[in-house]
């Protein structure tokens, strides 16, 4: 266990990590696995590292999310 | 990093009854296809609005300068899909799909409005922000103050000069990193890319001189 545990999640690098251009390409999928209620992080892993680690990419999930979920009221 | 290509291969292109009555709306010209592009544009506008004033303040835009940014995204992401319109193989719901271009028009759009702030660093490197970045109280100065020389050291010793300049951009001066992608003339995907194998090299060298886990699955 480190001291340091929002340095060490920081660096923390994940190998399943598809990147942004490959996780924003799915977007769409995975928003809307996630807004069914499905397992998404399970089907799509790659995905669901990036979206951990990365903010922009994070941030475009949950307002992409966010827009699916209103627009179902 | 893998690909996840083959993943979309395995998706059946199916259509719901609700993205299947869009696609033959919008495909042939005519008062019908007006009518849902009207309806559509409201719906992208309404995404941008409130995604731009949500992100706005942190990016220091605000009032109607704000407002053109949520116009000009909805219309240019109306102007995208409608040429993408072939493009869409019913992976998801159409207004899903539709959606994340609205979304990644208002992202890209704050990006560039980042840099008319006046008080933007780049050239400076403000390293007494980071015990503050990673949560180090200064009570515990003396436990850290080790730890951020490695750190230092690490960036200015094991990074590429590429890599240093955006670990340095990124995480030291909070520079965003579509703003800073956009700067130097790159992309989100390439500077994500340098910040990954930039915090790898960190995490090996501070891992080595035993100041972090020698694990780095980073799998949670």
């Amino acid at each position: 266990m480190n001291g340091w545990p929002a340095l060490d999640r920081f660096l923390r690098t994940d190998p399943r990590d598809v990147g942004c251009a490959e996780a924003m390409e799915m977007l769409h999928v995975y928003v809307d696995l996630v807004a069914a209620g499905g397992d998404a992080e399970e089907r799509y892993p790659g995905i669901a590292a990036h979206l951990r680690a990365c903010g922009p990419c994070g941030e475009d999930f949950a307002a992409l999310l966010a827009a699916v979920r209103d627009a179902e009221g | 990093m893998i690909p996840v290509n083959r993943v979309v291969d395995e998706i059946p292109a199916r259509l719901d009854p609700e993205s299947a009555e869009w696609i033959r709306v919008l495909a042939v010209a005519g008062p019908q296809r007006e009518a849902a592009l009207a309806r559509l544009h409201g719906m992208l506008l309404r995404i941008a609005q409130r995604e731009a004033r949500r992100r706005g303040p942190r990016m220091l835009v605000a009032g109607p300068e704000l407002e053109d940014l949520a116009y000009q995204a909805a219309a240019d992401a109306l102007m995208a899909i409608t040429g993408k319109l072939g493009q869409f193989r019913g992976e998801s719901r159409f207004t899903t799909w539709a959606y994340r271009f609205v979304i990644l028009e208002v992202s890209a759009k704050l990006g560039r409005h980042f840099w008319r702030r006046p008080d933007v660093p780049l050239e400076a490197e403000d390293w007494d922000r980071l015990p503050g970045r990673f949560g180090f109280e200064p009570a515990r100065e003396s436990e850290w103050r080790d730890l951020l020389a490695a750190l230092r050291r690490a960036v200015d010793t094991e990074l590429t000069a590429r890599q240093r300049e955006v670990f340095v951009a990124i995480v030291v001066n909070g520079v965003p990193l579509d703003a800073l992608a956009l700067r130097l003339g790159s992309s989100r995907n390439a500077v994500y890319k340098m910040m990954f194998d930039a915090r790898r090299k960190l995490r090996a060298a501070l891992a080595a001189n035993g100041y972090l886990d020698d694990d780095d699955s980073g799998r949670s």
